[in-house]
């Protein structure tokens, strides 16, 4: 059980909280309150739009240990629309082919049970395929 | 008893300070269970089948997680920051935890946290609703300008039960906030409940019980009908005065007769009649159905919205539907753009989805 490390990075799993930095207004995934660009100070919570597009990815059907009830699965590298690439699961592809350049939208999902039946779910960010919108 | 107390003397649930709905998200995931499966399964292929195919959400989602995206959605359309919401209430008969809310998961993820209230609420189909009239009372009392109440389930049905073929998953969100802010205004509620066991699930157990035929009459048509008809008779309204009319909908028929029962065509419940595509979403059958409708009703329709829980009772809603709806539906994703995002699985893929398997 890690209770206290997911609990302190539940807004960045749940809603792609991210930062901003206030000196070359790069934005910043994960937070890290020190701008990877320009080196300064930089606290300011951003939350990212959701929206990217697929940057790479692979399918795992040996997953690794608490996740192998989720294989066969997916991984991308996802290129936010904001810049910031992550690592993340793609969740509800059906049939449809994964492609690079694909578009992608972000989903909270259940990531993983601690202890299946018993311990705390872990909820956190996965992306789909873009839906219409109408309009 | 209904001799002493007539019920027709009771007022209809009107607060002082007029509500209505400024936002609304629906989400139904997207897989298809086609009831063609269970009863090639079950049945041996021949059964007259009560709807066509249910809604199953997938491995990594639950109530949580479906009300999440319900709640964005209605966030999107409300145009409100979730900072500004005073309540988040989820009504489910399929919390994720039996001990530890759902509603603060959901209010993380969105941004309504800290300064809210929070709860799940409990009583089968119409938790949801439930927790739209204390919406109605908070957001009308003036105590909050803006409450989010959810409706959301990922039923269970006990593999070879008649409620495998429509025990279903879905999730509808609705804020209240003040009506001149609404694009649909809720104009009075009525509500009719009773200790009636048509359906039930004892603590630890997996899979509800049910009372066959016991969940007719005296539950889903009594309860629906007393709600609804004492609502249009203390508003002085009739079956004409609806453009649309939506009822919990755990099958095709029951709807479709209880719409006949109070003098409503097949064309006014149509937009909001999705059980015989997505089955029976239990605490979001009602208000998916809302969705659906306000997705295409025009300013000034009026709709008559009436839920039913067993255990047992009913809550009917009448809503007008302002000019603020034609701006702002179109920023979110309608109903109809879920349901046609259509996976179908087999009923294999379908036990390793619901955690059907023993290990």
């Amino acid at each position: 059980m890690e209770i206290p490390r997911h609990w302190r990075l539940k807004q960045q799993r749940y809603a792609l909280v991210g930062e901003v930095c206030p000196h070359c207004e790069e934005k910043i995934f994960p937070p890290r309150d020190v701008c990877p660009y320009c080196g300064n100070e930089a606290k300011t919570q951003f939350t990212f739009s959701g929206r990217g597009t697929v940057f790479s990815f692979t399918t795992l059907t040996e997953a690794p240990a608490g996740f192998e009830q989720a294989a066969p699965y997916t991984v991308a590298l996802v290129k936010l629309e904001e810049g910031p690439v992550i690592t993340a699961q793609l969740t509800d592809l059906g049939d449809r082919p994964v492609e690079i350049g694909m578009p992608v939208e972000m989903v909270t999902r259940k990531i993983r049970a601690e202890d299946e039946a018993r311990g705390v779910i872990l909820y956190g960010y996965k992306f789909r395929p873009v839906m219409e919108t109408p309009k | 008893m209904t001799e002493t107390f007539p019920q027709t003397t009771f007022a209809p649930l009107k607060p002082d300070r007029p509500v209505g709905i400024i936002g609304y998200g629906a989400y139904v995931p997207q897989y298809r269970l086609p009831a063609s499966e269970v009863a090639r399964i079950w049945k041996g292929g021949r059964a007259a089948t009560p709807i066509k195919e249910k809604a199953v959400a997938g491995l990594d989602e639950d109530v949580a997680t479906m009300a999440i995206e319900a709640a964005r959605n209605a966030l999107k359309r409300a145009g409100i920051p979730a900072d500004h919401l005073r309540a988040v209430w989820v009504g489910s008969e399929s919390h994720p935890y039996a001990v530890k809310p759902t509603s603060t998961i959901v209010a993380e993820a969105i941004g309504a946290v800290p300064h809210i209230q929070a709860a799940d609420w409990e009583f089968a189909c119409k938790a949801g609703t439930e927790a739209l009239v204390a919406s109605m009372g908070l957001v009308g009392s003036g105590m909050a300008r803006y409450a989010m109440a959810i409706g959301a389930d990922t039923a269970q049905g006990r593999p070879g039960d008649e409620l495998e073929f429509t025990a279903a998953s879905g999730a509808a969100a609705y804020i209240v906030g003040p009506a001149e802010e609404a694009l649909a205004v809720i104009e009075a509620s009525f509500s009719y409940v009773t200790d009636t066991p048509d359906f039930w699930r004892r603590p630890e157990q997996k899979f509800p019980m049910h009372g066959q035929r016991f969940t007719g009459e005296p539950a889903y048509f009594k309860h629906i009908t007393e709600a609804a008809q004492h609502l249009m008779k203390a508003t002085g309204t009739t079956a004409q005065d609806f453009r649309y009319a939506v009822f919990h909908q755990p099958n095709t028929k029951f709807p479709q007769r209880v719409a006949s029962l109070l003098g409503f065509t097949p064309e006014q419940i149509k937009p909001g009649l999705l059980s015989p595509i997505i089955g029976n979403t239990y605490a979001a059958a009602a208000l998916i159905g809302l969705a659906a409708t306000l997705d295409v009703a025009q300013p000034g329709d009026r709709i008559l919205v009436t839920s039913f829980g067993s255990g047992a009772g009913s809550d009917a809603f009448i809503i007008r539907v302002t000019e603020a709806i034609t701006q702002r539906r179109g920023v979110a994703p309608t109903t109809q753009a879920y349901i046609a995002r259509r996976v179908e699985i087999d009923y294999g893929t379908y036990v390793r989805f619901r955690g059907k398997l023993a290990s």
